[in-house]
């Protein structure tokens, strides 16, 4: 005798459970700590702070815990909570020039003002499996050069614009909108496309960006400068009357020097792309570099052919947490449509039949 | 022949940058006549129509329209949504390849039905009856009704084309090398159809063409044009049998060579 | 290392400036019956495509004496219904329901409730994607200037290849409609059977699509015709047979199959209207049966 599916409400209750005590797996391996997660695995933390857009770590590291390593549940988790923080304030730019530089490469310079500094990078290690990962060898100390009080590391798209060489970088005292709290129209600005570009998914621009150097939507880009590390956070405090610094944090900045342009009124000049991510992700930060200078085609007069060029088809999917949300949600209940469409398929299978019924045999046979 | 234009064109300019697109263009166009422009690639015919059809945008000029009601706006005064209307009911545009004027995955049935449905025409069985006698009347089996344009030959997918701009009675039809993408063979056949349709429904032509055979066998009076600009304007009749201007001698002496 | 202060909710989660946003486009959108408001949709605690805009709408009008049912496929007890129903215990602590009739406002997914509803009352829907037009155009730029413009001719084009393809409009569900003779809208995918039942309800109809960031509403009264032909007209579903366990007819039936022969039974989808009967006394034959959904435009030969 059918019964009417009930008690919904135990069942996921004890699913949770279960997946609870998959989350803790076994109990005589000791738990991880937060500080764990922070500072062992801080470049999966930088990927679930950039992508949920809210620079802390160990809230970040709590999410990658209680997600079992799924970054992008992690990210979910993080942009869920986010959302119900109170903005006290807008801090001002961060000033990318200021960096407390711990990695800085360029491609187009061999020499840079400041020097080239390559920093904590997977790049020009052997990707050989170490068998010392099974244990917990001792580490040695980094290496640390003095910083010099006096240092001056100019970013690169400077010194270019400077000569004149480059599109020059427009400041605006415009307010920026904010793609998490407005509703946005297209065509958007360029800042709510960085913006959706930076909180994207890493996967997504990294193949989109591939696939503009593979011709869908070319710029011959350069990488005019990569540089990680710290900068200060500032906010304006109006009863003070100067800004304040409330902390300081990790991004990479990646600045691309792509297809140069001139037209009738100026001489040709190279163009811009442009990637900021929190923490340090160079491979999300050069993807989205590429990326916004696709999507800058029309600025430019470029045909705009390749998905990469396509504002509304990057913008729109490039957020994996409403992305993940909506092709998972084919797994929830769809009884009613189905019922709705098997009626009609019988229907009209039945009609089928009917018609190749009447159909007379010499012609069946046929 | 009725005594007011029903298209007027006057001082009209297109630039791209300091490039001239056209200049200094102006022309009337009378109710029932189909007025040819002509000139080599890059003479600007195409950016001409495509400024009248105001499907680019003109740098400066006037192009005035007869409305139904007799008004004679400037395009330029009408809203998107009067401009759009016009365009679905007045006006046609026959593209030089077909798959820019049809939707290829949608039956021709539903192709020529759709300016009726676009103007608010809800019966279905009267929407293919119409439907099933423009296919008729463009020489298309009515038994093809539900096939996808895809599945058409190049001289069909353009009388179908035809069809579905012709199906709503529309006054002023554009056409941009209407037969320039088909084999000579069938172009006759085409522009016979054309010839036909035009002066059975009194419709106003504006065709775009590098063809001085199309132009003669379609068009009383043609437009002839060089880097942009008019050069000569008359009958056909006229200018290809006297043409005055040194640049239309030369088009004209091509085809007698052809 | 400091443990992160613990987080702290607002009541129904979403905080008071984000549901003035939100009711500000509700607001817009009943008094533009069918047009689709944008508003910013926030990041929600449950995935996008699973009632997140429903969830935002439901939040900022929900009040501390409100009464809430949530249903997904016409049932209370879907996973999906009692998390949303669960969520807002919770974080409002509202009182909860399954009868229809006791409910001040309702959240769907894919059903509206048998019980007519009345006036005083407020549905919710969960809806994926708002824009009827967008499986005829994907770009958002172009089909918000065929609303602005009522270039609505595609829509119709799509209901002609069904007829010319299957002899019907092969729409059965998110079935098209045009609401006070302006806005084509989508009524989120409920059955076809269900149009009907928006048309001059008394209730307030609220329509959210979080991922997609849209708003739009039916208010009470409102005239929401669904789209058809003159010579096919539009008809919903029927089912010529009767609930397995209440013996109700002429609602929306669930197919349950029984074995792996063949054997199937049909149910009433809304299970609050099927307890209901049941409770009164209503008993349906139970075994299971062979039954034929029958399309209207069957039972109108």
């Amino acid at each position: 005798m059918y019964v009417a599916v009930k008690g919904g409400e135990t069942a996921i209750s004890n699913a949770h459970r279960l997946m609870a005590n998959r989350r803790r797996g076994d109990r005589n391996v000791p738990a991880l700590s937060v500080e764990q997660i922070v500072n062992q695995l801080s470049l999966g933390v930088d990927r679930v702070m950039a992508e949920g857009s809210l620079y802390d770590p160990e809230l970040a590291a709590m999410a990658v815990r209680q997600a079992r390593g799924d970054l992008i549940e992690a990210i979910f988790l993080l942009r869920a909570y986010r959302t119900t923080l109170p903005r006290f304030s807008n801090a001002r730019p961060i000033d990318t020039n200021r960096m407390r530089i711990e990695r800085r490469v360029s491609a187009t310079f061999k020499d840079i003002p400041g020097g080239q500094l390559l920093g904590p990078t997977f790049d020009y290690t052997h990707r050989l499996i170490d068998p010392s990962m099974a244990g917990d060898e001792a580490v040695a100390h980094p290496v640390k050069r003095e910083r010099p009080t006096d240092e001056s590391c100019p970013r690169v798209t400077d010194l270019l614009d400077s000569q004149g060489l480059i599109e020059a970088d427009v400041p605006s005292n415009d307010e920026p909108g904010d793609l998490t709290r407005e509703a946005i129209a297209y065509p958007v600005g360029r800042e709510i496309r960085l913006q959706a570009l930076t909180r994207g998914d890493e996967g997504f621009l990294l193949a989109l960006g591939y696939s503009t150097q593979r011709g869908y939507g070319r710029t011959h880009p350069f990488v005019g400068e990569i540089r990680i590390g710290m900068v200060d956070v500032e906010v304006e405090v109006p009863e003070v009357g100067f800004a304040v610094c409330i902390g300081a944090i990790r991004v990479t900045e990646c600045q691309m020097v792509s297809q140069f342009k001139g037209s009738g009124d100026s001489p040709p000049r190279f163009t811009r792309g442009y990637g900021l991510i929190f923490g340090q992700s160079e491979r999300k930060a050069m993807a989205m570099s590429l990326v916004d200078r696709a999507m800058r085609a029309d600025e430019f007069n470029e045909q705009r052919l390749a998905p990469a060029q396509d504002e509304e088809f990057v913008l729109e999917h490039c957020d994996n947490v409403q992305a993940t949300g909506f092709v998972e949600h084919l797994k929830l209940p769809h009884y009613v449509d189905f019922q709705a469409e098997l009626d009609l398929l019988r229907t009209l299978r039945r009609e089928a039949a009917m018609a190749s019924a009447d159909t007379p045999m010499s012609e069946a046979a046929e | 022949m009725n005594s007011e234009p029903i298209l007027s064109v006057r001082k009209l300019e297109k630039r791209y940058g300091n490039f001239i697109g056209c200049t200094d263009v102006s022309f009337d166009v009378w109710p029932g006549e189909v007025i040819a422009i002509v000139g080599e690639s890059g003479s600007g015919k195409t950016t001409l129509l495509n400024c009248i059809s105001t499907r680019l945008e003109r740098s400066s000029g006037e192009i005035r329209y007869r409305l139904r009601d007799r008004r004679f706006p400037d395009l330029a005064e009408l809203s998107e949504a009067e401009l759009r209307f016009l365009m679905r009911t007045d006006w046609g545009f026959v593209h030089q390849n077909p798959a820019d004027g049809l939707r290829m995955r949608v039956s021709a049935g539903a192709n020529v039905g759709e300016r009726l449905m676009a103007v608010g025409d809800r019966n279905y069985g009267e929407i293919r009856r119409r439907a099933s006698d423009w296919l008729e009347r463009v020489e298309i089996a009515a038994s093809r009704i539900d096939d996808m344009p895809v599945s058409f030959s190049g001289g069909m997918r353009q009388r179908l084309q035809i069809a579905r701009n012709l199906v709503t009675h529309p006054r002023l039809i554009f056409m941009d090398e209407p037969t320039g993408g088909l084999d000579v063979s069938v172009q006759a056949r085409v522009l016979d159809l054309l010839r036909m349709l035009v002066s059975d429904l009194g419709l106003s032509v504006i065709i775009v063409t590098h063809d001085l055979g199309v132009a003669r066998l379609l068009s009383q009076r043609i437009i002839v044009m060089k880097s942009g600009r008019i050069v000569e304007q008359g009958l056909t009749d006229r200018v290809m049998d006297d043409p005055s201007h040194p640049y239309t001698q030369l088009l004209v002496a091509s085809i007698l060579e052809n | 290392m400091t443990n992160p202060s613990l987080p702290a909710y607002n009541f129904a989660y979403l905080d008071e400036q984000t549901k003035r946003m939100i009711r500000r486009a509700i607001l817009k959108a009943i008094a533009v019956p069918g047009y689709q408001v944008p508003f910013a949709s926030r990041d929600m605690p449950m995935p996008y495509g699973w009632g997140t805009g429903g969830v935002q709408v439901t939040a900022s009008i929900l009040g501390p004496d409100d009464v809430l049912k949530v249903i997904d496929q016409g049932a209370d007890d879907t996973t999906n219904a009692v998390s949303i129903r669960a969520f807002f215990a919770k974080v409002a602590d509202v009182a909860t329901t399954t009868r229809t009739e006791d409910a001040t406002i309702i959240q769907t997914r894919h059903r509206i409730p048998e019980t007519p509803l009345a006036h005083g009352q407020i549905i919710v829907y969960q809806v994926p994607i708002p824009e009827p037009l967008r499986f005829l155009e994907p770009r958002e730029t172009e089909t918000r200037v065929m609303h602005a413009l009522e270039e609505y001719g595609l829509v119709h084009v799509k209901l002609y290849e069904d007829i010319a393809q299957h002899g019907h409009i092969a729409t059965t569900y998110a079935y098209p409609v045009k609401v006070e003779g302006r806005y084509v809208m989508d009524p989120s995918p409920i059955p076809k059977f269900d149009n009907p039942k928006m048309h001059h309800s008394p209730a307030l109809q609220l329509f959210g699509a979080g991922r997609e960031k849209r708003i739009y509403a039916l208010p009470p009264f409102t005239d929401v015709v669904s789209l058809d032909f003159e010579d096919h007209p539009f008809t919903v579903q029927r089912f010529d047979c009767r609930c397995a366990l209440c013996d109700a007819q002429d609602v929306y039936m669930d197919e349950v199959i029984t074995d792996d022969r063949g054997g199937r039974m049909f149910v009433c989808s809304d299970t609050d209207h099927c307890e209901t009967r049941r409770s009164e006394g209503c008993q349906g034959a139970g075994l299971p049966q062979h039954c034929t959904a029958k399309a209207g435009w069957e039972a109108a030969e």
